[in-house]
């Protein structure tokens, strides 16, 4: 269990975090999730205690770890752009925290190899970090993090340097790590799809402050405040309104509570279509559809449909 | 074309200015064969003067390796407080004539000096400290902007690892420096071994006491002994080059891929 008490960390003038208070509980894989700037790298550096923080406290399983060095901490951490030691093979860097933990020899030998099985790097044991790709290097960074068996493993922003697919297979691949270990563990990430996909609690944050802390079908389904609503999905603002693209209900007669909207622009997405529209009061509203959807109203550029929501939020 | 005339350019510019001249003091040192040169080196004042040379080198050298590493992280690492100030003034000895490196060392070492009265001046005490000054920047400018460049993230990565300060510069940080510091006391090296203008000024040039191998190409020279000069010349241009050789030697093979 990690518990975070009214840290407040500034940087010059800039409030990195003000009087944030957050609880990870043992087992559980929490995503951090907020745009840049909003602190979230900043919280998961204190409980690493990469930073420290100008008040409040950390503890880890009760422990107050607060003024302890990153060394004496039991964490893992997982770097974005990898921290490989460039100058040492795979099995030097993954065996790195048992090395200077002075274990035998045997032993080290033993969990690497373990470690390097888990990660899939079996083959590439004697590679330095330049012959490896990102991916590779990543799984490494995880791999050496485990070695320690760490009380917690934070990961920062681990897959954002990645690219798409990858970052994809290995968002996968976490989970089910976490699944066989349950480490606890805090993932840093700006893309509300991979904190949705991978954790099973999810703090949103934003200017140094936490605005909703829930698990991933709460955050989407009942949102905090209009930042939480804009920033796990698209929406659309009318007024005071606040409407998901897909609570949307499209037809070609008028009937009771709808409103009158042009198609501007259809945008086929594979099974999806996007419809901007513009409705006669001039407000702009995005609707997803399906194809069948889309095919069944004969929908085209240009032409005159009937909007009405089927689900709205005003906060 | 215009690469090619480019390339006849550096190589002919390269030619005349280095080439030529070190070119000729070879020739000029073998002129009359072998034993001559090697007799002008073997004589007890010449070996003198290049064991005082080595001697200056092998105390600057080191001193100046740790000192520019130490310096190099306080500069970029630790941000000790003042440190921007010494990030300016290591510089200096380079800005600075030897002459009068020389010159503030024999005011502050002389008869009326702050520090007078230890029989510094006109001895190896005096020769190895403007050695030493002479040659202090170069380690500390090439590790700090691969300091620099290397960042933190390594040294974190090792610090939530369980590795201490020490174990960290050790296994993480110097591995990463190494090159830089390499280059750094090779130049160093070099600069120490061609001191000239200060250790002249502070050395007293005695010869067979105080004369190291600079002075003693100069002093000869002077004297009308061409063929000392440039067998000396000699054995300064070849410590050089084995030093570099050494070097790239030295470099281990995962660099090179």
């Amino acid at each position: 269990m990690i518990e975070a008490r009214n840290i407040t960390k500034r940087f010059g003038d800039f409030t990195a975090l003000d009087h944030v208070s957050v609880d990870v509980p043992t087992g559980s894989l929490t995503a951090l999730l907020g745009p840049s700037g909003s602190g979230k790298s900043t919280l998961l550096r204190v409980i690493a205690g990469l930073d420290r923080p100008d008040a409040g406290t950390v503890s880890l399983d009760g422990d107050d770890v607060t003024g302890r060095p990153p060394q004496k901490r039991g964490v893992g951490f997982v770097f974005q752009h990898y921290a490989a030691f460039k100058h040492m093979t795979v099995q030097e860097n993954v065996g790195f925290g048992l090395e200077v933990r002075r274990r035998p020899r045997a032993e080290i030998v033993k969990r690497v190899d373990e470690l390097l099985e888990l990660v899939q790097l079996k083959g590439l044991a004697k590679r330095y970090p330049a012959q490896l790709s990102g991916g590779q290097r990543q799984r490494m960074g995880l791999a050496r993090a485990l070695a320690v068996d760490p009380k917690v493993l934070l990961l920062d922003e681990p897959f954002g340097a990645l690219d798409a697919r990858v970052r994809k297979e290995l968002r996968a691949w976490l989970r089910r790590l976490h699944d066989e270990t349950h480490t606890t563990t805090v993932i840093v990430t700006h893309d509300q799809e991979e904190a949705m996909e991978v954790a099973d609690r999810v703090v949103v944050m934003n200017g140094g402050h936490i605005e909703q802390v829930a698990p991933p079908r709460e955050l989407y389904d009942a949102p905090a405040n209009e930042f939480v609503m804009s920033f796990v999905g698209p929406v659309n603002r009318l007024g005071d309104t606040y409407i998901r693209p897909h609570d949307v209900e499209l037809s070609l007669e008028p009937n009771g509570a709808t409103q009158e909207a042009m198609v501007e622009r259809l945008v086929h997405l594979g099974f999806e279509v996007r419809a901007e529209l513009v409705r006669d009061d001039g407000e702009e509203l995005s609707v997803q559809l399906t194809r069948e959807q889309t095919d069944a109203l004969e929908l085209a550029e240009g032409q005159i449909v009937y909007v009405r929501p089927t689900r709205q939020t005003v906060f | 074309m215009g690469r090619y005339l480019l390339r006849c350019g550096a190589l002919g510019y390269l030619a005349v200015l280095l080439l030529a001249p070190v070119g000729l003091v070879f020739y000029r040192a073998f002129e009359h064969g072998f034993w001559p040169a090697w007799h002008a080196i073997a004589s007890p004042d010449a070996m003198h003067a290049l064991k005082l040379t080595l001697v200056a080198a092998a105390i600057a050298v080191p001193a100046n390796m740790v000192f520019g590493i130490l310096c190099a992280l306080a500069i970029v690492r630790y941000r000790v407080p003042g440190f921007r100030l010494v990030n300016a003034l290591v510089d200096l000895p380079l800005a600075l004539s030897p002459v009068v490196v020389g010159l503030s060392l024999l005011l502050l070492y002389g008869r009326n000096g702050w520090l007078g009265g230890h029989n510094v001046l006109f001895a190896t005490p005096a020769i190895v400290l403007a050695t030493i000054f002479v040659s202090l920047p170069f380690v500390v400018r090439e590790v700090v902007p691969v300091l620099r460049e290397i960042g933190t993230e390594q040294e974190q990565a090792a610090s939530t690892l369980g590795a201490s300060g020490f174990e960290i510069f050790r296994r993480i940080t110097l591995p990463s420096i190494r090159w830089a510091v390499a280059y750094g006391v090779v130049l160093t090296t070099a600069r120490a071994l061609g001191e000239y203008g200060a250790v002249r000024v502070v050395s007293g040039n005695i010869v067979g006491q105080t004369e190291t191998t600079t002075l003693f190409v100069a002093n000869r020279y002077q004297d009308f002994e061409t063929q000392a000069a440039y067998a000396a010349s000699i054995v300064l241009a070849l410590i050089a080059v084995v030093t570099l050789l050494l070097m790239n030697r030295l470099r281990p093979k995962e660099e090179t891929r």
